[in-house]
């Protein structure tokens, strides 16, 4: 049957694309470009303007040169680099240490906890810094306390430090309350029949098993504060770091150069950390198989109290940081005066315009949101889901990665350089809201299109196979199953786009003007201007808005779940 | 008969790994093939390919005398079911079967009216209105096949279909599916790498190893006349004996001598392939050649039958597994310990 033809050498077999495959591939163009021109074009500006002299002629590294000969811009170097430590030295264990209670303890009212000691992330990072002020400044509450340390004043290196263990403590405890509920509870079934001894199972089983996660946790601790620029701006005083500097030489020097050096110099570290928390996701992703048995803690009663104490000490540092800015915000005139009253939340909101900040921030945050969540889903779906173009993937996928390793400063910077040039047909977008909402966008999208990913590939990987041999093109399958499908997710989506746009700082300070200055911004110049009451209230508005938000979001969610994943009720329901 | 389906020197390489070569294959209209094989044989990439799912590196694929090698999925014709099922879990089963209708800018009464058929076809009249996690496995599964007849395509593709169904519920559905195809006449290809499903339901079976085709056969050819050692193996149970072929169909295993129907040249050692049926320990009369004896060292119970193994001095020591029922060792008074007579069908032996 077969010997009737002798090979035919085919040349070679690429299957024809089908018109919808077109669209498909037209709209991943779409998504690579919009990536290209908002994420890859302003960084790589970052890198040119960093090898050219201020006329704009190549000179090499003679920026670096000069940057290293500078003992000012090498202080502040170093004083990055060890507050950076230091902050990850006290801040991993101290989050270890609540997220072994939450993971491995009985202890009770372990959602409160782990609530309190979120809330952090819905204000803006420096809203630690000006509870400190309140604490401990010049006119504190509690300076005595900090001078019986022998430290003398809170404005410096000592506030920067103990406000950036607060804004990085909820992050490092999401990474290791991940890490150590990927237990496998049959290996310690295996150590207590072996009567191993507690000490030892810890070191031998809990450690090893959580250590991607503490390493993770450790990177991503020294980058946060590396990078952050809030707090060394409201609590630093004459005490310079790199994120500082940088706005510094940028927006009061307008030496672009340098700016665009020391940029460099902050990308650094988080690309290191993006390479090594990569490597060890993949890692982790086949530490724990399909068929291990989720651990559950058993009772110990000396241990959970125990445990109990350590959380409620931490949730009490907590509450006294976010507590004290909510109180400070409402007193008449600190310190003399602490009866309540609205006077700075009607002086910052009306006489300084902070009211139009606040709904610029509304804005930014909403756009971010809807946006930011259709091209992130739109973007992963063909990614994920179609067929062909195989060479426009990778590169979408790197893309799409990359932001997480770029800090908010750097990526505004490289907006500055890229947006404002006179030559760019996009210049027109500078200073305005919606360039604002695309750089927030692209700031956020990593974890964004993890999600998304995430959401699509616990899809039946045949869904799409089942519709091209049923000839019903791939969108019409996306609008009425896998869209439907990946509510949930969009909406964490959406909350997760708006929750960081309210409080971000880092990106947009370089690209707002007077008409498009947001909240968490006008936080920073009342700060400077000595109010720092109205600064407090901004933020605690901010904290309030995000905290609503949120509360929106799930119950939005909730509801959602409740019209459209009917279907996931097992039988009789 | 005609045929339906031609593959010409199909190749898949992945890299340097070649998943699939040199495949030549026809099959014809209304046909039942299997292709079973190994996970890794290579089998779902062929499914794939044709299918339009992957691409072949080099090859032709011809469907109803048309060139399809190089159509995208949906220019090509045929249904397709997945061993996940693949139903859209947010759809009802209506929805679920109508998927491919839909579109086809069917009239409404008769979409209703082809999904009625057809979930009377699979045997679930009335649970159009419920969703896919309401179903038992078999039940999602019965589901996806009337959605990927629906659109009555001219072949049927069945990727392990029925791994996913417990052992109970993968019989029934076995012969439901074969005689659903037998009455619908559609070209079907299933993959699987149950031997036992293989044997039950295809017309034809294509046994597969390392990406390429060992043997193309009905199923009692496959398994009477296996044309390689892989296929003797992997399809049914069978003995492997060490011995050595003379001239005029003399056969030594050990320090016994057979006869069996294989000629040869020259003097050489070969490897004997018999099934356990085909070794017999009744009935033996007084006289019967090929016959040997040896002592029962392990029983296996497989419920109304055993696996009995025997290894004998006159054969060298080599184990010989048979088939006993329970009731004959119960009336021989069989035991591990035990001697037993056995003879060797040589009309039944293959050598390699």
């Amino acid at each position: 049957m077969s010997a009737v033809l002798p090979l035919s050498k085919a040349p070679s077999q690429v299957q024809h694309a089908h018109w919808t495959d077109r669209i498909a591939h037209a709209v991943l163009l779409l998504v690579t470009i919009a990536l290209f021109v908002f994420l890859a074009l302003p960084l790589f500006l970052i890198l040119i303007k960093a090898l050219q002299a201020p006329d704009g002629s190549f000179i090499g590294l003679a920026n670096f040169v000069s940057y290293l000969a500078s003992p000012s811009l090498l202080q502040s170097l170093w004083h990055s680099v060890w507050v950076s430590l230091l902050v990850t030295v006290i801040t991993v264990p101290l989050a270890f240490g609540f997220a072994y209670a939450m993971t491995r303890s009985c202890m009770p009212l372990k959602g409160l906890f782990r609530t309190i000691t979120l809330v952090p992330l819905l204000a803006p990072s420096l809203l630690s810094a000006i509870s400190l002020i309140y604490w401990f400044g010049n006119q504190g509450a509690a300076r005595g306390v900090l001078q019986a340390f022998g430290v003398d004043n809170i404005y410096g290196a000592p506030g920067v430090v103990i406000a950036e263990c607060f804004a990085v403590f909820p992050h490092a405890l999401m990474i290791l309350i991940t890490a150590l509920s990927l237990a496998d509870a049959r290996l310690y079934e295996a150590a207590t029949a072996l009567g191993t001894s507690n000490r030892r199972v810890f070191f031998t089983i809990t450690l090893p098993g959580a250590k991607y996660g503490l390493i993770s946790a450790t990177l991503v601790s020294f980058t946060l504060v590396m990078t952050d620029f809030g707090i060394p701006k409201v609590i630093g005083g004459n005490f310079n770091m790199l994120a500082t500097d940088v706005f510094k030489l940028v927006i009061g020097q307008q030496d672009f150069q340098r700016g665009a050096v020391v940029g460099l110099l902050l990308l650094t570290p988080a690309v290191v950390t993006f390479a090594v928390d990569w490597f060890v996701q993949r890692k982790q992703t086949a530490m724990l198989g399909a068929r291990a048995v989720p651990l559950r803690p058993k009772p110990s009663p000396r241990f959970d109290v125990a445990m109990t104490a350590y959380c409620i000490l931490i949730a009490a540092l907590m509450l006294a940081m976010i507590g004290m800015a909510v109180f400070a915000s409402f007193a008449s005139f600190w310190p003399y005066n602490l009866k309540p009253s609205l006077k700075h939340y009607t002086m910052g909101l009306v006489d300084a315009e902070v009211g139009d900040a606040f709904v610029n921030s509304l804005k930014l945050a909403a756009g971010t949101a809807l946006f930011g969540t259709a091209i992130v889903f739109v973007g992963a779906y063909m990614l994920e889901k179609t067929r062909g173009a195989a060479a426009l993937r990778p590169i979408v996928r790197l893309l799409a990665m990359l932001p997480m390793a770029v800090p908010g400063l750097v990526l505004g910077l490289g907006y500055i350089f890229f947006f404002n040039l006179p030559d760019n047909p996009l210049n027109g977008l500078y200073h305005t809201l919606t360039l604002m909402v695309l750089c927030t966008v692209v700031h956020f999208y990593t974890t964004g299109h993890l999600t998304a990913v995430t959401a699509l590939k616990a899809l039946d990987a045949e869904f799409e196979a089942v519709s091209a041999s049923l000839k019903v093109p791939f969108y019409k399958t996306f609008w009425r199953v896998t869209l439907p499908i990946c509510t949930p997710a969009l909406v964490d989506i959406a909350r997760y786009f708006f929750i960081n746009a309210m409080t971000t700082i880092s990106a947009v300070v370089f690209l707002y003007s007077p008409d498009t200055k947001i909240a968490a911004i006008a936080i920073l110049n009342l700060d400077e201007a000595g109010d720092t009451g109205p600064a407090a209230a901004c933020a605690v508005l901010i904290a309030a808005a995000s905290t609503v938000a949120t509360l929106l979001f799930m119950g939005f969610g909730r509801w959602i779940e409740r019209r459209t994943q009917a279907w996931r009720q097992p039988a009789g329901q | 008969m005609t045929e339906y389906l031609r593959l010409q020197g199909v190749e898949k390489n992945f890299g340097a790994f070649r998943a699939l070569r040199d495949i030549h294959l026809t099959i014809e209209r209304g046909e039942f093939v299997c292709f079973l094989g190994p996970s890794g044989c290579g089998k779902t990439t062929l499914l794939r390919i044709i299918a339009g799912l992957e691409t072949q590196s080099a090859g032709t694929i011809r469907q109803a005398d048309r060139d399809i090698s190089r159509l995208p999925p949906a220019e090509r014709d045929y249904g397709i079911v997945f061993q996940s099922y693949a139903l859209f879990p947010n759809l009802s089963i209506f929805d679920n079967v109508a998927y491919g209708l839909v579109n086809r800018k069917t009239p409404r009464a008769q979409i209703v009216s082809r999904v009625d058929e057809l979930l009377k076809l699979v045997g679930l009249p009335g649970s159009g209105s419920k969703f896919p996690a309401q179903l038992s496995g078999g039940q999602q599964q019965r589901i996806a096949l009337a959605r990927a007849l629906a659109t009555s395509p001219g072949l049927l593709l069945l990727d392990e279909p029925l791994s996913a169904l417990d052992a109970l519920e993968r019989v029934r559905l076995r012969q439901e599916i074969r005689s659903l195809q037998r009455k619908l006449g559609v070209t079907t290809i299933m993959v699987t790498h149950d031997q036992e499903e293989a044997l039950s339901m295809a017309d034809r079976i294509v046994v597969m190893n390392h990406g390429a085709i060992e043997q193309v056969g009905t199923p009692r050819e496959v398994y009477r006349d296996p044309t390689s050692p892989f296929v003797a193996d992997f399809v049914g149970k069978i003995n492997v004996l060490d011995g050595r072929l003379h001239p005029g169909g003399n056969l030594h295993i050990g320090a016994s001598r057979f006869a069996c129907g294989q000629e040869t040249a020259a003097e050489r050692d070969v490897k004997i392939y018999l099934r356990p049926e085909d070794v017999l320990a009744r009935p033996i009369a007084p006289g019967d050649s090929n016959v040997f004896s040896g002592v029962i060292d392990k029983i296996e119970f497989l419920g109304s039958y055993c696996l009995v193994r025997v290894t004998s001095p006159e054969i060298g020591q080599q184990p010989v597994t048979v088939y006993l029922s329970l009731n004959y060792l119960a009336e021989q008074n069989l035991e591990i310990g035990s001697r037993l007579p056995l003879r060797l069908l040589p009309e039944r032996m293959r050598f390699f």
